[in-house]
Formats: C-alpha cells, sequence, structure tokens
C-alpha cells in the first residue's frame, strides 16, 4: 500500500526564506496512524476511523448477518414458513422448534428468519429512494436558490406536514394490494422532504465555500461546479441520514403491517407477525417476542452504524478545525 | 512608470449596489447596500496596483466584480479596450483564460475532496485548449515546481498541506492558464507573518518572470507598500486617494489616507515620539445608507459646508497640478493637502484595521 512517490521530500523552494516549519505530508491535522504522509481522502480518513469503532464492527457484522439470512434464509433453517400444523398452535419451544410454534401452528423460529427478507428489502429500498429523491431536489433546491428553491421547498413542506402513519393508512387502503412496493413507495413519497432539507442545507453550505467560486473564476459550468465541487462535499450529512433512517424505515414497514394496511400473508414479516401475536400475548408470550427482538435488533444496529458514520464523517469532530 | 505603456484593465465608474429587499413573496426594493459606488483605475502591463482599505470598504466586492463573479450594476470593466462587463458564454469564458485570480483563505479555496493534481489540473478540462490530454500531469508537475512546490506531491490532499503550500496550489491554479492579470483578493492575510513573506516573494518572482500584472487587495498597508507600483485607497464604496506608492505612503494629500497611515504601529520607540496619532472619531456609516457628497465628511476634522453638498471627484487637485512634486496626485478631496503632522511608517509592518 506504501505510495513512494509521495514520500515526504525536502521541500524544493525556488523563493528565498526558510523552509515551511511544518512536515509536509501532515497538515495541520490530528496525528494519524500508519505511514506518515501517505495520501489519505476524507473518505479513506472515515474508513480507517470506522474500522477502529467497536460500535461500527458489532453493527456491522449484525447487518451482515441480516442481510445473509435474509438472502438464504435456507442457510439456517430447515423447514418452509408455511408448513404448518394447527396441532402444534401456540406449542412451546421443542427440539427442532426452539423457538416454539405460531397460532397457525407455523415454526416462529422459520418464520423470524424468513421475515428478515421483507424488513431489509423495505429497508434498504426505501432509504435509497428517499435519499435519491431527496438529494436530487433538496441539492437542486438549494444550487438554484431563488424561486425553484422556494417553490420546490414548499412542494416538501406540504409532504413533510403529513403524518406518516396517517397518510399511509389512507394511502396504503386505496392501493389495497400489500405488495412491498407500495409500501416502499409511500415511505419513499412521505420520507424525501426530510432527507431533502438536509442535502438542501448540506449544498447552500459547500456552495458559499471559495473553491466554489475558484471553479466559477475558471469558468466551470453549473453542472460540474453542482457536481465535482458541491455534491461530493455536501452527500456526508444525506449518507449519515440514510444510514439511521434504514431502521426507521424497518420499524415502519413493521408498523404499517401491525395496523394491517402495511405487507399482507402470505408475504413473512416481522410486522405481519407481531400483529398476530399481540392479541395472544397471554397465552403465547413467544409468538411476540422472537419478532418483536429480531425487529428491535435490527433497527438498533443500523442506528449504530448511523452513529459511527456519522462520527467518522463529521469534519468538526475530526479535525478540531477548518477543513 | 507607467509612461507611455497602455493599460491591460481599464475600470470606468464601476458601480455594484445590492438590494435590499423586503416580503417574501412579492419582493419589492426597499434600499441598496453601495457596496462599489463609482471606481475608475486603470492596470498597466507589469505593474501591481494595490487596493488597500478598511474591512467593508468594498475592496472584495471589486475583485468579485473583476473576475465577473458578480455582474456590475453599472459601469465598465475594459480588458485591452473590450468590455468584459457584458460578456457570457464563450466569450466571458475567453477572458477568463487572461483573468485569474487567487483567493483570501487557502483552507476553504481549495475543494477538500479533490487532489492537487485535479484540482490544477481541472483549469485544463474546464480550458482543453490550452494542454493537450496526455500533457496535464507534466504540466501540473511543471507548475508546481514554479510555485516551490515538490512536483511529487500532485496525488496529496490539500489538507495534507500547511497554510503556506495551500496558498501556493492556489497561486499555481490561478497561473495554470498563463494569465496576464491576477487579482489576489488579500492573498496572505490568512497566513503566519514569516510565511506571509515567502508568498509574496513568490509573486514578486512569478511576476517578473511571466510579465505579469496584479491587483493587490489588502488591509495590511507594509504589504501593499513592498509590493506595489501604485496603491488606491478605498474607503466605502469609493477611491478616495491613488498614486505611486511613494506619494500615497510619503505625501498622503486624503485625510482618510492620512489618519489609516499614522494607525500603522512604528516599531523604533524613539521615532515614536512626537508622532501625532490621528484618531478618528465614530464609526464607518452603513453602505446602504452613506452620507451625503463627501463620504468620509462624518470623520473629517477638516469637513465643512461643502463637503456636505459636493462630491469630490478624483482628480489632481487644482493647485497642484502645475507642481511636479509627489503630492500631485489624484486625491479626492475639496481640502486636499499634506498634513504638516503626518507620521512616516516607513517599512513599519502594520494592519490597518481588523474587521
Amino acid at each position: 500500500m506504501y505510495d513512494p512517490t509521495s514520500r515526504p521530500g525536502p521541500t524544493v523552494l525556488t523563493v528565498t526564506g526558510p523552509a515551511p516549519g511544518r512536515t509536509p505530508g501532515r497538515g495541520s491535522g490530528r496525528a494519524t496512524g500508519g505511514a506518515p504522509g501517505r495520501p489519505r481522502g476524507l473518505w479513506s480518513d472515515a474508513w480507517h476511523d470506522l474500522r477502529r469503532n467497536p460500535v461500527f464492527v458489532v453493527s456491522a457484522l449484525m447487518i451482515a448477518f441480516l442481510v445473509v439470512i435474509s438472502l438464504w434464509p435456507g442457510l439456517i433453517t430447515t423447514h418452509s414458513p408455511y408448513d404448518c400444523d394447527l396441532a402444534d398452535s401456540q406449542g412451546g419451544a421443542s427440539p427442532g422448534h426452539p423457538f416454539g410454534f405460531t397460532t397457525q401452528g407455523c415454526d416462529v423460529y422459520t418464520r423470524t428468519v424468513h421475515g428478515a427478507r421483507a424488513s431489509v428489502a423495505v429497508g434498504v429500498c426505501a432509504t435509497v429512494g428517499t435519499a435519491l429523491l431527496g438529494a436530487a431536489v433538496g441539492g437542486l433546491a438549494g444550487f438554484s436558490g431563488g424561486w425553484a428553491d422556494a417553490v420546490l421547498s414548499r412542494i416538501g413542506d406540504v409532504f413533510f406536514g403529513i403524518p406518516v402513519i396517517l397518510g399511509g393508512l389512507v394511502l396504503l387502503s386505496v392501493v389495497e394490494n400489500g405488495s412491498l412496493w407500495s409500501v416502499v413507495g409511500l415511505i419513499v413519497l412521505l420520507g424525501w422532504p426530510q432527507t431533502a432539507r438536509i442535502a438542501r442545507g448540506a449544498v447552500i453550505t459547500a456552495k458559499q465555500n471559495d473553491y466554489v467560486l475558484a471553479a466559477r473564476a475558471l469558468g466551470a459550468s453549473g453542472p460540474r461546479t453542482l457536481l465535482r465541487h458541491i455534491a461530493p462535499n455536501a452527500v456526508a450529512p444525506v449518507i449519515v441520514v440514510a444510514t439511521v433512517s434504514i431502521g426507521t424505515c424497518i420499524a415502519l414497514e413493521a408498523t404499517l403491517s401491525y395496523i394491517g394496511v402495511g405487507l399482507r400473508p402470505p408475504t413473512v414479516s416481522w410486522g405481519i407477525d407481531i400483529s398476530e401475536a399481540s392479541d395472544q400475548v397471554r397465552n403465547a408470550p413467544h409468538m411476540l417476542l422472537w419478532p418483536a427482538g429480531a425487529l428491535s435488533a435490527t433497527v438498533l444496529a443500523f442506528i449504530m452504524l448511523g452513529d459511527a458514520v456519522r462520527d467518522a464523517l463529521d469534519p468538526r469532530l475530526r479535525r478540531g478545525g477548518r477543513t | 512608470m507607467t509612461d507611455g505603456r497602455e493599460p491591460v484593465l481599464q475600470v470606468r465608474n464601476l458601480v455594484k449596489h445590492f438590494p435590499l429587499t423586503q416580503g417574501i413573496l412579492f419582493k419589492r426594493q426597499v434600499g441598496a447596500v453601495r457596496a462599489v459606488d463609482g471606481i475608475s483605475f486603470d492596470l498597466y502591463q507589469g505593474e501591481t496596483l494595490g487596493i488597500v482599505g478598511e474591512s467593508g470598504c468594498g475592496k472584495s466586492t471589486v475583485a468579485k466584480l473583476l473576475m465577473m463573479l458578480e455582474r456590475a450594476t453599472a459601469g465598465e470593466v475594459f480588458y485591452k479596450g473590450q468590455d468584459i462587463t457584458k460578456l457570457s458564454g464563450r466569450a466571458l469564458k475567453a477572458v477568463r483564460r487572461n483573468i485569474q485570480m487567487v483567493f483570501q483563505d487557502p483552507y476553504t479555496s481549495l475543494n477538500p475532496r479533490m487532489t492537487v493534481g485535479d484540482i490544477i489540473g481541472e483549469t485544463f478540462e474546464i480550458h482543453p485548449e490550452v494542454a493537450p490530454k496526455g500533457d496535464r500531469r507534466r504540466k501540473v508537475q511543471e507548475l508546481l515546481d514554479v510555485v516551490g512546490l515538490n512536483p511529487e506531491y500532485i496525488n496529496r490532499y490539500p489538507h495534507q498541506f500547511s497554510g503556506g503550500q495551500r496558498q501556493r496550489i492556489g497561486i499555481a491554479r490561478g497561473l495554470a492558464l498563463n494569465p496576464e492579470i491576477i487579482i489576489c483578493d488579500e492573498p496572505v492575510s490568512a497566513l503566519d507573518v514569516s510565511v506571509q513573506a515567502q508568498v509574496i516573494n513568490l509573486m514578486e518572482k512569478l511576476q517578473d518572470e511571466f510579465d505579469l500584472s496584479y491587483v493587490f487587495i489588502a488591509h495590511d498597508l507594509s504589504i501593499v507598500r513592498h509590493i506595489s507600483d501604485r496603491v488606491g485607497v478605498m474607503y466605502l464604496g469609493k477611491m478616495v486617494e491613488i498614486g505611486s506608492d511613494e506619494e500615497i505612503y510619503d505625501h498622503p494629500t486624503h485625510p482618510y489616507t492620512q489618519a489609516l497611515l499614522s494607525a500603522v504601529p512604528v516599531p523604533d520607540p524613539e521615532a515614536r515620539e512626537g508622532r501625532e496619532r490621528i484618531i478618528l472619531s465614530g464609526d464607518v456609516p452603513s453602505p446602504a445608507n452613506p452620507p451625503s457628497g463627501c463620504r468620509f465628511r462624518t470623520r473629517c476634522w477638516k469637513a465643512q459646508d461643502k463637503c456636505a453638498t459636493e462630491v469630490p471627484l478624483l482628480a489632481v487637485p487644482e493647485r497642484f497640478k502645475d507642481t511636479d512634486s509627489p503630492v500631485a496626485h489624484e486625491s479626492a478631496c475639496h481640502f486636499a493637502e499634506e498634513s504638516a503632522t503626518t507620521a512616516r511608517p516607513g517599512a513599519a509592518r502594520a494592519s490597518a484595521t481588523r474587521g
């Protein structure tokens, strides 16, 4: 990895006067591990920090596990989530069925594992959609300013003002197909203004930097300024919010499924299972405990990941100064 | 020194008013901040014109107007006879090749997500006719060498450099297109004193090497004197006095210039005695509502009724017109006169004002 072309060598000074006091390559930044002077961008600096953050490592491992079982649930299950026998209805833990059975006599362990897929799919798709739409609208609003900004911001405010649960009850009961895409669509529709506000703020902050002015002074076009100078410096807060919001989206999917307008059976989802278990909580608490526990752990993992990413990307925490 | 030479840049009655608006949806203009209010000067080939003045007097707005980063409200800027304030698109881009800028803060003027090679090399992406594609990396390395940086640093990021080194990168970016004019907006005020000297020396060296013309904006009077051939003094959006560095520093005729120079600290305690400091009363008036007549009259000890009604023009005062003395330079004061008590700051280093 060591790059010989960037070895801190003697500064070639062609003007009179003493050489700059500070060692080239260290800048004014904090002392970093690894070879001094090795070129490292802010992204790789962030990655360098993340790898050493136990919160990140734990949450990343949890998420990796979750992603693997949602892609290949067969890896750790032997039964089918639809392989149910009413004779086992609400039965407790038994050999081969460690989490017990649902009212329908389905294996709770199998259903919990298979339920991860719906949650992860909704969480990731809704977040990607929200981030893309929000960043595009917010970035455009912040970059153009003026009346375009006013119009886009007001449109965002309209959607921002709709409570998600109310909007979900109304819109999803109209659609009434209970598909994954309708839930994703709803979350994106009602969730983008939050990302847009953050993206707009970040773009306005980045726009005021002298390097944007410098690019314009060189004759750079609007798209070039936006894509090469503003966007890379405004994307960090959007990424942080997106990471945290994966957890929120997963919880939201469960909530919508619980109140009966989100995903519907035969789809297997934690929200549906929690909904079914909730009226049997006294008879069979295990039916509620496992899917709810899985949901909480997943949401927690994504929020922890978001926190770690924010700490690594926030320049004010990073360098204690102007960067 | 400017005799017989053609000016490369002629600024005529340059005006920039920033509108003050009220209302949310239907904005109506309730006034204007007169940041720059009728400035004229010439810049000759190979010379350095210093512009001094306190914070908020419009120096940086002048820089942005010259760079076409702000559109002028009125007035013209002629580059070799062509009015650049009316240009746009391709024609403006062509003029930008000849007029470049060095920014004040080397910490915010370099994109932290780009390597030095990309920062300087972007110039060639925007103006591909300057350097063929395969040649660009070598050209960037040449530029780094010219500004006194190790060409091997091409893959580094700005945060890996010190302030002075960053400013050298900014200068290299300004030089990349091989311009004739470089507008320097307080290029050293964000740097340590020892580093200031290095950067100033570098800029002088580059001026000789490439026959550059500088417009050098600063609030540090002694640095301006060091680098400038001519100096213009600004107050509240107007140029109040302009002349060669000797004329301005040793024979100032405008009361504001005299007050400004008397504030320069003198390092020698003996020379300090017997020197009179002119302490101005009051604050700088708001540029949204400047005083009538002479803008300096509210703080001037010479002010009379004439000053409130008649705007003094920037011209060589009548009574000195035929003399050959250094007092005969342009000064916008009805009572322009060399003060007997004006201190001679010599090479003393000082800051006129800090915002």
